[in-house]
């Protein structure tokens, strides 16, 4: 463990200290790509702006309209009211992921740990998990609004419910793949419940539950655009998105979503490293 | 005291097992009788499906008998428990873990109230007496299978069980990693003298080690065919006792009765 991660820091330090010109131009296979993907599809868009073709802003135009161009330079921006940067709409709605994405890993985690140890519990409620996970989280917005009256809890449940079954599900699934060995030695040594748990259940499902966390993750950060959209009123990237529609910012609406993506692939990039980090050596 | 003197350590008693299934049940054991004195090195030997396995799960206790009883101490076995630790086929090891903490997690689970101290003198005892002391500290996914199985081994006897039980323990090994292995084992049983009931495919592995060779029967409704003592003098060397004609006697009833008097119906 000590040993390895000093390993992985001196073998970059060696290739850095190569010019970085040859390091770009021998891993040109690596960035080229994607360099040239995506800088043609920003082209193709920019022509078919450019002619007419579709009525979306030029890619350019987000930095040449001023509007759009305050709001890339400016993220941090507070006039009061919904009238925010990008960073504080942006943090509002992270925020709110937060809270219903924990509520979401707690319950997931505890309630599949506890079917998948129980088979008749599991075969009593899967029908319905697989059944509730199934509605998308547009439709639980007006079942949230009705059930809570505001806006606050109602998004935070709409999280919760769209994130919780990736969760629970893959936890359950973790904890019946714990290989029956493990089970056996737990039962010749009689360990505790507790020592079970932590030591045997826990790091084996460990890898699965990680799994149903990445997924949610994803899921939690869309299901907080839809859930803001028809909640007006709130400060959120989505409600900003919504705002811009109906006053027909259009650019606006296109920043608002290169946003919405980029912070969902850092999240998506997050649980990755977290997972490699906590689960090294599974 | 006159009793528990002349009582042998185990004792199976007309033990059955049988096994329901979709064509109706089936018979893998039937009216097994054996009896095993304190400090006995036992292997069970026979074809695949004889029910080798589902015996020494009744001596586990993972399994219950249909019929009969197996008694430890004059008491009837009824679910599993560190005086009977097992050394399984996949070694069973848990492998987020270090050698050294699969070790300490055995003695720290069996004997909660040990002081810290001797637990961790227990472990690196164990491990050091099969040869891993300096690789107490190494992961389990970094071990090779020889190495997993030393682990499983110090890991079976550092919780001091009465009867150590070993499923095919050397089967997945190359030739002579299970010769130092079964070198080591014979070694470390001969300093803590625990009664062992070991399955082996392996004829030569049982002369080397066992004390009395238990054939079984084939299946369905597989029993014990024949008990063969051992009793080459121990400590035994393995190229003293390959030189003894006796070897050779005893190797040729043990083949006579697995390829001939029951032989299996498909290859081995």
């Amino acid at each position: 463990m000590v040993t390895s991660p000093n390993d992985g820091l001196s073998s970059p330090r060696k290739t850095s200290a190569i010019n970085p010109l040859t390091w770009l131009l021998r891993n040109q296979g690596n960035w080229l790509p994607p360099l040239l993907g995506i800088g043609g599809f920003l082209l193709i868009w920019q022509l078919t702006s450019a002619f007419g073709v579709t009525r979306l802003p030029s890619p350019s135009s987000l930095f040449t309209e001023e509007r759009t161009r305050i709001l890339i330079f400016y993220p941090f921006f507070d006039r009061g009211g919904l009238d925010k940067g990008l960073f504080w709409q942006t943090f509002a709605s992270l925020g709110r992921v937060a809270q219903g994405y924990t509520i979401a890993a707690l319950v997931g985690i505890a309630v599949g740990i506890t079917v998948g140890l129980k088979p008749t519990l599991n075969r009593a409620f899967d029908p319905l998990f697989q059944f509730l996970r199934m509605v998308a989280p547009l439709a639980w917005v007006p079942i949230a609004l009705v059930v809570f009256q505001k806006n606050q809890p109602a998004a935070i449940f709409v999280i919760f419910i769209t994130a919780v079954w990736p969760i629970l599900i893959n936890t359950a699934e973790g904890v019946r793949q714990i290989p029956q060995d493990y089970r056996n030695v737990a039962l010749v040594l009689q360990m505790s419940k507790g020592r079970f748990f932590s030591k045997v259940l826990i790091p084996s499902a460990l890898p699965y539950i990680f799994t149903g966390l990445r997924i949610s993750i994803g899921l939690a950060w869309l299901a907080i655009i839809a859930a803001e959209i028809v909640m007006p009123g709130t400060v959120g990237i989505g409600f900003f998105i919504w705002d811009a529609y109906q006053q027909n910012y259009v650019g606006e609406i296109v920043l608002g979503v290169i946003w919405i993506g980029a912070i969902g692939l850092i999240l998506d990039r997050l649980m990755v490293w977290l997972q490699t980090r906590i689960a090294a050596g599974q | 005291m006159i009793t528990t003197a002349t009582q042998p350590l185990l004792r199976f008693e007309g033990l059955g097992k049988v096994y329901p299934t979709p064509t109706g049940p089936y018979p893998v054991l039937d009216n097994v009788n054996l009896q095993v004195e304190q400090g006995e090195f036992i292997c069970v030997i026979g074809h695949s499906g004889c029910g080798k396995s589902t015996l020494l799960n009744m001596v586990s206790g993972f399994s219950k008998p249909s019929s009969g009883q197996v008694l430890l101490n004059g008491v009837p076995i009824e679910k599993p428990g560190p005086d009977r630790m097992v050394v399984f086929q996949g070694y069973a090891l848990l492998p987020w873990m270090t050698a050294y903490e699969n070790v300490y997690l055995a003695i720290d689970s069996v004997k909660p109230k040990l002081p810290d101290r001797e637990k961790r003198d227990v472990a690196m005892e164990h491990l050091a007496m099969v040869g891993l002391y300096k690789a107490s500290d190494k992961k389990i996914t970094q071990l090779s299978g020889g190495m997993k199985q030393r682990v499983a081994i110090a890991r079976a006897l550092a919780i001091r069980p009465e009867v150590l039980i070993l499923d095919e323990p050397f089967g997945a090994l190359d030739a002579i990693t299970k010769e130092e292995l079964q070198e080591e084992l014979l070694q470390i049983w001969n300093t803590q003298k625990c009664t062992v009931l070991m399955i082996t495919h392996d004829i030569d592995e049982a002369l080397f080690l066992a004390d009395r060779l238990v054939m079984m029967t084939n299946g369905p409704a597989a029993s014990i065919g024949e008990v063969m003592p051992i009793d080459f003098p121990r400590p035994r060397n393995r190229e003293d006792i390959m030189e003894d004609p006796k070897y050779y006697e005893l190797r040729n009833t043990a083949l006579d009765f697995l390829y001939n008097r029951f032989a299996h119906d498909d290859m081995e």
